[in-house]
Parts: C-alpha cells; structure tokens; sequence
C-alpha cells in the first residue's frame, strides 16, 4: 500500500509546485560576445548592436533593452533603422535582409508609410526596395551604365564603377543621393530624372562618405589614410576637391574607414574619423581621431572598432550638429566619450559592462544586501571612478516601466588579474559598483606604477588608451577562486590560485597599514613529497597603501601553494577555513593565530603532490576528448535542433584551452575527428572508485554550523569539510565568549569522520535545525533578519554529493534518507544552494528547497528536508562546460551562467523574485509627415552576380514591449 | 542475497547451544553462548584446542537442518550454522591435506555411502579433478543471471557484486548503433555497448559478459535516451551492486526459457509477467540497502587518524546490519507494517526510511562498538 502512496501524486502539493516554481531565463548582463555592426536611430534614441550569433540586442534608457536572434544564426553585418518608425533593417552575410518591428501593445494603428531601401552591391549597381513588401522597384535601378554616360572618357577607361562603397542621402534635398565607388568615382544621382547631376573624380580609393550638415559640401575618406572635401554647387558640374589631407602623413597611413563631420555654433567643426594611424609604427592600433580646431585626440581601444556613431542634434530645424557623445562598439566592449566637456572624458555606461576586461574566474552572489554596507560601497566605487564624465547617459530611448528591485543584490565576480569586481544585480542592469584588487598585497614582477605614465603632451600621434578591456594577466597566481562576503559585518574573504586567503575589512577611508601573514603547512608531517607547481606569491614587507573600501588585514598562505578550492567565513566567530587539494585550515583572524591544519591526502595520491604542472598531459588528452564529444554533439544537435548556437558550443571551449583557437580545432575536427572515430570509438570505463584514486583529498567544500555534534544535550560552532573522495571531516570547535575572545584560543577537535561508501566528491554539507530549516548565515540572527534556529529538536545533517543526497541524523550519524540520483539518471551534481521559494499566490508561505545544476546542464528543485524531486529544468546546454562551470544560485531562487566569456545569462526558478526588461518605447511625433524617407545602405551585398536573390527576405519580429 | 540468513542470531537467543565435534573418530562436546557466537577465528582456535590439534589446518563443515554438509570458513557461514543448528551443532573436522571437497554440498549427508566409498577408493575420486568452490576465505557470490523467466530470451540480466576493491569490475562501454523494430519498419538507433574487457576483471571473469554486447538497462533504468557520459555515470554510482540487462551480441548461448533447470530465480516458467515484477523490485531495493549502510563513521578519534582498513569496521557494522534484517522477510519489497506509522508523507524508490523504535534504539546504542 506504502508503495502506491508514494507514486501518486498529492494534488494540492502539485498546486502548490506550480505556485512556487517557474523557470524562466530574463535577461542577459554584460556585453554581447563577438560584436559584429552596430546601429542608432536619433528618433527612438535607441541603439541596437548585432553580433556574429545572429542575435541583435536593443538598448536604450538604462532598463530598456529588447533582444531577438536571426534563426538563420548568421553574421549580423549591418542595421539601419528606419527614419521615424519602429522598425530596422538588418543585412545578415547570407545576403539576406531582415525588417524588424518594435510592435506596440497598446494597440495605435500604426502609421504605414512607404520606405525605400537603396541596395548597393558589388556589381556596382544599385537596387531599389520597397518596405515592407521587399518588392524590388526594377525599373528605378541605378545601374553602373546610367552612372558612366557623362563620365569623362580618360576617367572611364581607367577604372569602371566596381563595387558601391557608399550611399547617402543628400540632407536636404531627398530626392538626391551621393553614391560612391570603390575605386573613387563618386556621383550625385537625382532620383526624379534618374539622371547624374554631379560628377566627383576622385582619385584615391574610396572608404566611406559624408555630408555637412547644409549639404553645401561632403567629405570622403580614403584607403591612404586622407579625407577630402568637395564643393556641391549647381553651377559645376564636375568639382575639383576643396581640400584633401593626411591627417596622419606625410607617411604611408592606414586606410580611413568611416569619418564624421559635424558642425557647431562656435565655427569649428568637429572631424570624427576612425583609422588613418601611420602604417609603420601605429598600424595596429584600433583608434578613432577626434578633431576640433587645435584639439586632437586619437581615442586608442583596447580591441577591434567594429563601429561606431555620433549622438548630435537630430532636430530638422537645427542649425548645427552640435555633437554630444560619441558611442564606439569595440570587440569587447562599449566606449562613450563625452564631446561636450572639456578633455573628453568617457561616460561611465550604465549597462553594457566588459564582465570579461580580465577573465571571470569565479562569482559569489549575496542577496539582500543591508542599506549601509550598500551605500558604504557605492561610496568606495564612486572613488575610483572620479575620472569619468558626469553626463548624464546618452542613449535614453524608451521607458521602463519594470517595478523598482525589491531588494539590493550584489555579484561579486573574481577575475584572473587577481581583482573583485561588486556588481549591483538588482535589476535589469548588471553595473558595475567597485573594484577590488588584491595585487597590492604581493610583489609582483609588474611594478603597477611603471607603465601607467601619462603620455607626454608633445607626443604624435595623441592616442589616449580608453577602455578597460585587458585580458593580459600579469601572474596568474593572483587569480581569484572563491569569495565569501558577510552583508552584516563587512568582512570579506578572498582566496586565490597560490594558496592565498585574504581576510578584509570594509574601510570609508585611505589607509595605510601592515597586512598580518600566517603561512598553513597543510601537509604537516607527510614526508617525501614535492610540490612541482607555482611557487608562492611573495608578499610586500612593510606598511602597504590601500585605498578606500575593502582593505586586507590577515593573510594566509597554503602550503603547498596549490589552488584554494573552498572557502568559508564565520564573521561572529571571526573565523575563516579554507582548502586545497590538500588539507584545509582554520584561521582565527581575530587573534590572527592558526587554529589547526588537517591533511586530507591519501599517501597514495601522488598527483596531488605534484602540482598542476604534471596533469598537463591528462588534460590535453581530456581536451581531446571533450572536443570529441562536442563534434558529435554537434552532428546530432544540428540534427535536433537545426544547429542553433552551434558557435557558442564551440567558444565555451575556446575558454578552457587557451591553446586551442576555434578555427583551428574547428579544422582539426573537420580533418580527422570523423576518421578518428571509426578507427578509435571513445569508450569509457567503468570502475568503482577506490581510495587509491587521484585527488580524493581536495577539499570541495567548509561549512561552519552551530549544532550537536558531540551530544543531543550541548550544541557548540563546529566546522565540516567535505573531500573528493566522499569524506567528511567534523570538527568541535570552542570558541571562547565575547570577553575572553582575544585571551584565550579558539580550540578544534575532530569529532566525526565519515566515509560515503561510493565516495563521490562531496560538494554541499548542511545542517537543518529541529524545524528542518537550514541553519541561519553567521549574524543574521543578532541583525533580526531570521528566526532563531530551533535548538529544541534534533538536528540533521545533509550531505550532497556528486551522486546522491543523504540526510543523517545529529549527534549520532546514522543514514535516515536519501536521494541517489547519478544511479536513477546518470547525471551528476555540479552546483547546490539552499534556496528560499515564496508563493506568487499567498505573501505568507515560502518554503527551503535545494537548487541543483547537475553536469547535464538541468536545474533540479528537491524538497527539504524529504529530498524529493520537484521539478526540472533545462537550463544549459550539456556541451557548455563553462557555462555550468559558472553558475550561481542567489537565495530566492534566481541564478547566473555564462553564455561567454563576458555575457551572464539571468534565470529565476521562482514565480515571485523575477528580475527581467519591462519596458516601453513610445513613438515620437513624426515632424514632417511630407518627407519621403529614404534609408541609404552602403555597399550592402556584396555579390559578384547582378542578380539579387534572397530567401527568407521578410521578418517581422514583436518584441514584447 | 546471502544477507537475509548472515546473522538472525541476535533476534533468537536461547542462552547456550550444545555443539559436537567430530575429528577422525574422536568427538568432542561443548557449548556455545547461542547469542554471542564471536568470530569464526575464535572458533576456528576453540575446535584446534579442544580436539587438541593446534598446528593443523583443518576444513570445519557441519550439517544444515536439510542433512547437507556445509561448510565453516567464515564469519558469516559460522553464524549461519549457529543461528540454524537446532538443537545441536554437528561439527565435522577433516585435515586439509586429506581433505575431500566433494563432501560438502547438497545431499551430502544422503549420499554417505558414497562418500565412503570414496574415501575407500582414492583411485577413484583422483580421476574427476574437483573444483574447489568452497576453500576461499571469503566465500562470497561474484555474478548472477537474474530475472530469467521474465526477459526476453534474448535479453540477459547479469547482476555483477563487487566486494572491496581487490578486483577491478574491468569492463568499458561505447556509443554505437543498433536495429530496432519499430512500427515504421526497422530503424537504426544509438545504443550503448561493451566495448572492452579487462583480462582477469570481475566483468571477464563471470563469463557472462561479452563485447559488443548492447548494454539496455543498468540497475533497472533503460539506457535509451541517455549519453555515454550518464551511463558510465549511472554504472559506477552503481558500481557496488551492478546489475546491466543486454543483448549478448553471441546470441546462441542464451537460455531457452521452457527449460526448467534454468530460472534462476526459482520461479517456474508459467509465472506471468505482472506477478514477476515485483521480484524485479526487490531485487533493486535488497541492492539500495546493501551499498547503504556501509558509510563508515568515526567519531571522536583524538589520535591522528587514517580512514581506517575496511576490514574491522565492516565487521562491527556487521552488528549494525542487524536493525536492517528486521525488514528483510518481507516479501515483494513492501515494507513491513512498523514503518508504515512513519509521518513521511511520500518517498520515492530510490529512498530508504530507517525507523526510530525501542528496538532500534537499544541497537544503535550497542552501536558504540563502531567508536574508535
């Protein structure tokens, strides 16, 4: 009878599932991976970058972002938004067009008027488009015969009008066009007597056009690195240039790709070009040289331009441009520069964040962050950010109307130049609110003072470096792998890849002090060993400067300095733990004093001895093999799912081979892979684990608990560790009362040891009060923000393994349930958090369940304190080993991954903690309603044939406002 | 499967037992405290001492309640002829050298006159060379045909138990591709199949195994739909009690069903399918519980410690295992009825209760024996 009790299914228990539960994915922080075009509508005020994927994202007022993906996955290459309305084209590299539409919900009719889009290819002849039918209009082609008639004989001979560069509209005067060829012919065509009005002869090749704002004169830029300026005037008919200049000569330049010539009150205009460098010493810089009147600067990024705008007076009615910002789209990050304040400063962006400026290496999410401790932040941050503009954020299209955060969220994200970067993720944007660096602490070979001089004024060409994409680590060593942050106290606690622990205080104030060092021998009296990885890092003597924030005050090496692979911080008993792959320690950092080391080593285990340097052979060979698995992933999921993101499969690798670039294993698949896989099918082994395996002593998980562990009458703090190898240390801890704190030492004793019999690695350990309730953080009781535990029943004790979830009991550890999921479903846990789950129904429920992301890349919600399965979610894809890699849970039931090396990916398992865009784009008031808009693409397709063909041409998309 | 008989001993305690020993043509006759038997070592020593034959090695069988000659070489066939001897314990003791193997098993006792007879003809015994089954110290069961009666014939489940870690289970698998039957005509599909395996692994050994057979069930769950990774997952968190169903690549060997020699189960072949499943059942249940109760627990050793040798631990919780063989009479894997009272509304398959009663507790307090 107990049977069929317990496969049915209790209704009002699956009610309440759905109340609790829902998966959705909101929205996605960071900057978008692998750019490719990027477009801006002065009407909506809205910016809309296209990446390499095919997805294209809108941004506009900080909140207001809307995002869609081509299905075809291809190259966005361009998008031009359509003059007054709610709608852009994008050009994909398939040579197919995209319409777009921002479609209203409120339900106005919408204004349908007749668009024309100009292709320009590579025939040299130019197509006319109606939108939104796509028509093509044959007979007002502009073909490169039409073009030639009254061109000047010695001219034609020479060069034919190959490939259209550039299309734009006279400003004035629509019915006029400037087209542009490659090979420097440029012509006015007048499209009511679809005739030439003007001829321009230009003599070098041609990069791109562009008008004064009048329309009196334009300006074409060149591939020598010159621009040049030509008079539009009805009486002549072929003009001679009015000026052309090098800007960077007399020798040999770059090409000049994309130049801007905006007008002012004052007179002086402003020349915005990008490119141009001297070729031999400067060619390989990605600048953008702003010119007005004696002021230069050639804005020096950190990365590839793929485009960029400038934000002027759109107003028809206005005499000048007037520009306000510049907006450059580099590869890996979004730069504005500020045009209206002297200097130029750069405007900090509200969103678009470089997550990636210095590889991710770990994040820690802390929920509900204390109104001081966040303002105490935010001040620190606004310290280091003095340098940038104060102006407000240009791009403000839209509204958002998404309801305030209820709460204040931080992500701290670790990097691998050894800083902490605090993230406010309360919202929609993910912004960037302080950094931490610990490199202060080491000497590092990098003296930080040596290459920051400030460029001399009399240096030519003016670069100035803007950006703070830089992913060249100096020492890997200081990279950061776990981080514990207590929102009650301040305290915060960083460890990194050599072994060091760092124990910070939260300082409104410069500083300067000692940092107190303590060294950890975690192998204690093991004799015979090596260590033939990093060495440690060297610390600075003395006195060292910190700035305001959070400043270290303790740290500890590990010795071996092998790689921290968990930490924990108890901020009441002002203890921290911490492990490595081989042993862990407790630190007192009150009295500054080591409690005790364990070693966890196995005498056997030799790789662990060794350090990481003699695993390099095992993870080529796994590299391989992943790379294996991946092709055949890829085969099948092309199959299955039409081959969707199949580039992002491969990119998460590119990631953890930092040898292997994506072209390059791409050829290596195509070549032999397939072969390889017939002759050598991958097999896998199939072995029960022994003590004898590698790494069964690496710590994965610390846990502080103030429980029963010794009898049922007397609680007192303990600390657990959980191994590799499915062991789990407890140790009793006596810390001594408040008062006697700093006279007397903490003491440790090893209570319990238990072995799971299939030891798989353990990675979650907690313990439940007499409620089932997990036990409170440290302090979070003294703030009144939780019940206290209740200390009346008996406690219990859950350990969560790779493979299986058990409950013991307290004080005595016997096996009560369990949850064996490796052996029901093959899959393997890789993430765990207690989660706190409220109802969207009632405000008065909320239960704790546990949130698992388990290698297969699904989320599972199991029950507390029964371990039963709730529910299940896809989440990530399985070939996306980073991504599962990255992932963390918050407290109420929302989660972060990488999508790439610099995008999260937000998704909430809660129906009442959702945290995704709401927002609404109004349209203005069209000024002229007689205007016939016309949209100029530039060298749209570039097709050899004359004979345009695309499939799929019409996408209307909504994007739910 | 041997565990339900290890050790009722505890539950029956009816103070001493009489035990007769025979060696040669002596015998001996002691007692023994029923509900303390102690170990097979101290026995083994006590029947050296009282035959006063301190330096032989000698083979100790007995006689079960059915006649049959079994013998002791263990701790747990030692308990087992103490918990089953009623009311004596009839002890046999032969010196090794002239040991005669054949002795031991079923219908032994029967069968006497032969056994002296070929004790009388030693010529003649010499020419069938015997397999010794019974002489390995731990004596313990390394493969099984299961569920013969209700598979397809040309399906076989093979239950593989790995003990410790002396011998590796040495198999590998790999991805390929199969023919399916299907309701549009024969298609091809993924599948899981043997790949390898290891010479003198346990895989190997059983013979019952080979590569390229098509891996279809590991413990119960289908392997259709799962990638390599999670079957190889699924087969190691299974490692301790392993039992894969496939389809022997070498189709001519499997069993013919309407033979009766050949359930091993012990069901005859009219059993129907729904009846059977059940057992199916308790077969993965008796697994759950076996890989369970063996996480190994320490507590308050003060001393530098070392995960401790397998061997004493395992044999106190020996002592432990005994709150579990209450429920093990149950048939079909229902649960017996104490457990019912348990306030755990739901539970899953895969989940074991342990119940908190008196009995229990008294058990788990004698549970300090455990405490280094």
């Amino acid at each position: 009878m107990r049977r069929f009790l317990r496969t049915g299914h209790d209704p009002v228990r699956e009610r309440l599932k759905r109340d609790l539960f829902q998966f959705n994915k909101t929205v996605e922080h960071g900057f978008p991976h692998q750019p490719s075009a990027l477009g801006y509508s002065p009407f909506l005020r809205l910016m809309a970058i296209g990446t390499r994927s095919g997805a294209i994202k809108l941004y506009g007022a900080p909140g207001v972002e809307f995002m869609g993906l081509h299905e075809e996955n291809n190259t966005v290459m361009q998008i031009h938004f359509i003059p007054d309305q709610c709608q852009l084209v994008t050009l994909l590299d398939d040579n197919s067009l995209h319409l777009w539409s921002l479609k209203q919900h409120s339900g106005a009719s919408e204004l349908r008027e007749e668009h024309l889009l100009y292709l320009g290819t590579e025939s040299g002849n130019i197509f006319v488009v109606e939108l939104p039918s796509f028509r093509v209009l044959e007979d007002r082609t502009i073909t490169s015969e039409a073009v030639l008639q009254r061109v000047p004989e010695d001219y034609c001979n020479r060069r034919s009008c190959e490939l259209v560069e550039a299309l734009r509209e006279h400003p004035k005067n629509p019915d006029q066009i400037l087209i542009g060829y490659s090979r420097g012919l440029i012509v006015l065509w007048d499209l009511q007597n679809n005739k030439v009005t003007h001829h321009f002869l230009g003599s070098q090749q041609l990069e791109n056009l562009y008008w004064q704002r009048d329309g009196s004169k334009f300006i074409s830029c060149h591939y020598d690195g010159s621009y040049t300026q030509w008079p539009v005037s009805s009486d002549n008919r072929h003009p001679e240039p009015l000026e052309n200049f090098v800007p960077y000569g007399p020798f040999p330049c770059k090409a000049i790709s994309k130049i801007y010539w905006q007008t002012t009150k004052n007179g002086l205009p402003y020349i915005i070009f990008q490119g141009g460098m001297p070729r031999a010493s400067y060619g390989d810089r990605h600048s953008i040289s702003v010119v007005h009147g004696s002021q230069q600067i050639a804005f020096d990024f950190t990365s590839r331009v793929i485009d960029f705008f400038i934000i002027f007076s759109s107003e028809p009615t206005a005499e000048f441009d007037d520009p306000s910002a510049m907006v450059v789209l580099a590869e890996e990050e979004l730069v504005v520069i500020d045009l209206k304040t002297a200097g130029w400063p750069a405007v900090h962006p509200p969103y678009l964040a470089s997550l990636h400026c210095s590889a991710i290496t770990c994040s820690h999410h802390v929920s509900n962050i204390p109104l001081k401790l966040w303002e105490r932040i935010i001040s620190a941050g606004s310290k280091q950010n003095i340098h940038y503009s104060s102006m407000p954020w240009p791009i403000d299209g839209g509204t958002n109307i998404a309801p305030d955060p209820p709460q204040r969220d931080l992500l701290l994200t670790g990097h691998e130049d050894g800083t902490v970067r605090f993230w406010d993720a309360s919202g929609v944007c993910l912004h960037l609110l302080y950094k931490l660096s610990t490199v202060r602490v080491f000497l590092t070979d990098a003296d930080p003072n040596d290459n920051m001089n400030p460029l001399g004024e009399d240096e030519w060409p003016p670069l100035r470096k803007v950006g703070t994409f830089d992913p060249y680590s100096d020492d890997p060593r200081l990279g950061i792998q776990k981080i514990y942050l207590c929102k009650y106290s301040g305290y915060l606690a960083v460890a990194g890849t050599a072994g060091q622990v760092l124990v910070m205080e939260l300082n409104d104030e410069d500083a300067e002090h000692v940092v107190d060092h303590a060294e950890a021998d975690l192998l204690q009296d093991q004799e015979g060993y090596r260590w033939k990885g990093h060495e440690k890092l060297k610390t600075r003597d003395g006195p060292v400067r910190f700035e305001a924030g959070f400043q270290p005050f303790v740290l500890v090496q590990c010795q071996p300095p092998a790689v921290v692979t968990s930490l924990a911080l108890h901020s009441e008993w002002k203890l921290v733990a911490f492990g490595t792959s081989h042993g862990f320690g407790l630190f007192d950092h009150q009295q500054k004093r080591l409690v005790f080391v364990k070693c966890t080593l196995h005498p056997s285990d030799q790789l662990a001895l060794e350090g990481p340097l003699s695993r390099v052979k095992s993870l080529k060979k796994s590299l391989r093999q992943s790379f294996r698995r991946i092709r055949r992933s890829r085969v099948s999921g092309r199959k299955r799912r039409g081959g969707s993101g199949n580039a992002s499969e491969v990119r998460a690798w590119s990631m953890q081979g930092p040898d292997y670039t994506v072209q390059e294993a791409n050829a290596k698949f195509d070549q032999d892979t397939l072969q390889e896989m017939e002759l050598a099918p991958v097999q896998r082994k199939i072995e029960a684990r022994s003590a004898e395996d590698s790494f069964t002593g690496f710590v994965r998980t610390l846990y502080f608990a103030d429980t029963f562990l010794r009898d049922s009458s007397r609680h007192c703090p303990s600390l657990w560790a959980g191994t590799n190898g499915g062991t789990v240390y407890a140790f009793c801890l006596r810390v001594p009362p408040a008062e006697r704190r700093m006279d007397e030492p903490v003491r440790a004793e090893q209570a319990k040891e238990i072995q799971l019999m299939h030891r798989a690695p353990v990675v979650g350990i907690l313990v439940l009060d007499g409620r089932s309730n997990p036990l409170p953080e440290p302090l979070e009781v003294a703030h009144d923000l939780s019940k206290s535990p209740d200390m009346q029943g008996s406690h219990q004790l859950l350990v969560v393994s790779e493979e299986q979830f058990k409950v013991f009991t307290l004080p005595k550890v016997s096996s009560k349930l369990k949850l064996k999921l490796t052996a029901l479903e093959g899959c393997r846990v890789r993430k765990v958090t207690v989660a706190n789950f409220g109802s969207c129904k009632t405000d008065d429920y909320s239960e704790n369940d546990l949130a698992v992301l388990t290698n297969l890349g699904d989320i599972q919600i199991i029950s507390l304190p029964f371990l039963k399965l709730q529910i299940r979610y896809p989440c990530i894809r399985k070939e996306d080993v980073s991504g599962i890699a990255s992932c963390v849970f918050t407290k109420y039931g929302q989660g972060f991954y990488l999508i790439s090396p610099s995008e999260f990916e937000r998704f909430s398992l809660s129906t009442k903690w959702l945290v995704e865009p709401r927002c609404v784009v109004d349209m203005p008031e069209v000024t002229s309603n007689n205007h016939v808009h016309k949209s100029g693409m530039e060298n749209a397709v570039r097709k050899s044939s004359t004979v345009l063909w695309w499939d799929k041409l019409v996408k209307h998309w909504n994007w739910y406002p | 499967m041997n565990r339900p008989h290890r050790g009722a001993a505890g539950s029956r305690g009816l103070g001493t037992m009489e035990v007769k020993s025979k060696f040669g043509a002596e015998f001996r006759r002691f007692s023994l405290e029923r509900s303390k038997p102690g170990k097979f070592e101290e026995f083994y020593g006590l029947l050296q001492h009282v035959h006063k034959i301190p330096n032989v090695d000698v083979l100790v069988g007995y006689t079960d309640i059915h006649g049959d000659l079994l013998p002791i070489n263990n701790d747990d066939n030692y308990h087992k002829a103490v918990s089953t001897a009623n009311p004596l314990l009839r002890i046999f003791i032969q010196r090794k050298e002239d040991a005669d193997y054949s002795a031991f098993g079923t219908d032994t006792m029967t069968r006497k006159k032969n056994v002296l007879s070929n004790v009388l003809r030693p010529d003649n015994h010499k020419k069938k060379p015997h397999i010794v089954i019974s002489m390995p110290q731990d004596f313990r069961p390394v493969s099984s045909i299961i569920d013969v009666d209700i598979l397809p014939e040309t399906h076989r489940r093979v239950r593989l138990y790995k003990y410790g870690t002396d011998k590796p289970l040495g198999f590998y698998i790999r991805d390929g591709s199969s023919v399916r039957v299907t309701p549009h005509g024969l298609e091809k599909v993924p599948g899981i199949f043997i790949s390898r395996l290891v010479p003198g692994g346990l895989a190997q050994s059983t013979g019952l195994l080979a590569v390229n057979d098509e891996v279809l069930e590991v413990n119960g769950i289908e392997v259709s739909g799962k990638s390599l990774d999670q079957v190889t997952d699924m087969m190691i968190a299974n490692s301790r009690n392993l039992i894969i169903t496939v389809r022997p690549a070498n189709q001519r060997n499997n069993v013919v069903r309407n033979s009766r020699t050949s359930g091993s189960s012990g069901q005859s072949t009219e059993s129907s399918l729904p009846s059977s499943t059940p057992n199916i059942l308790a077969n993965f249940l008796q697994g759950e519980e076996e890989s369970d109760e063996e996480d190994i627990i320490i507590e308050d050793s003060g001393e530098p410690q070392q995960i401790p040798k397998a061997a004493p631990t395992s044999e106190s919780l020996e002592s432990l295992t005994q709150i579990e063989l209450l429920h093990e009479p149950t048939q079909n894997g229902f649960l017996p009825s104490n457990e019912m009272n348990l306030n755990h509304s739901a539970g899953s398959i895969s989940m074991e209760y342990e119940v908190q009663d008196p009995d229990h507790k008294s058990l788990e307090e004698d549970g300090t024996i455990i405490t280094l």
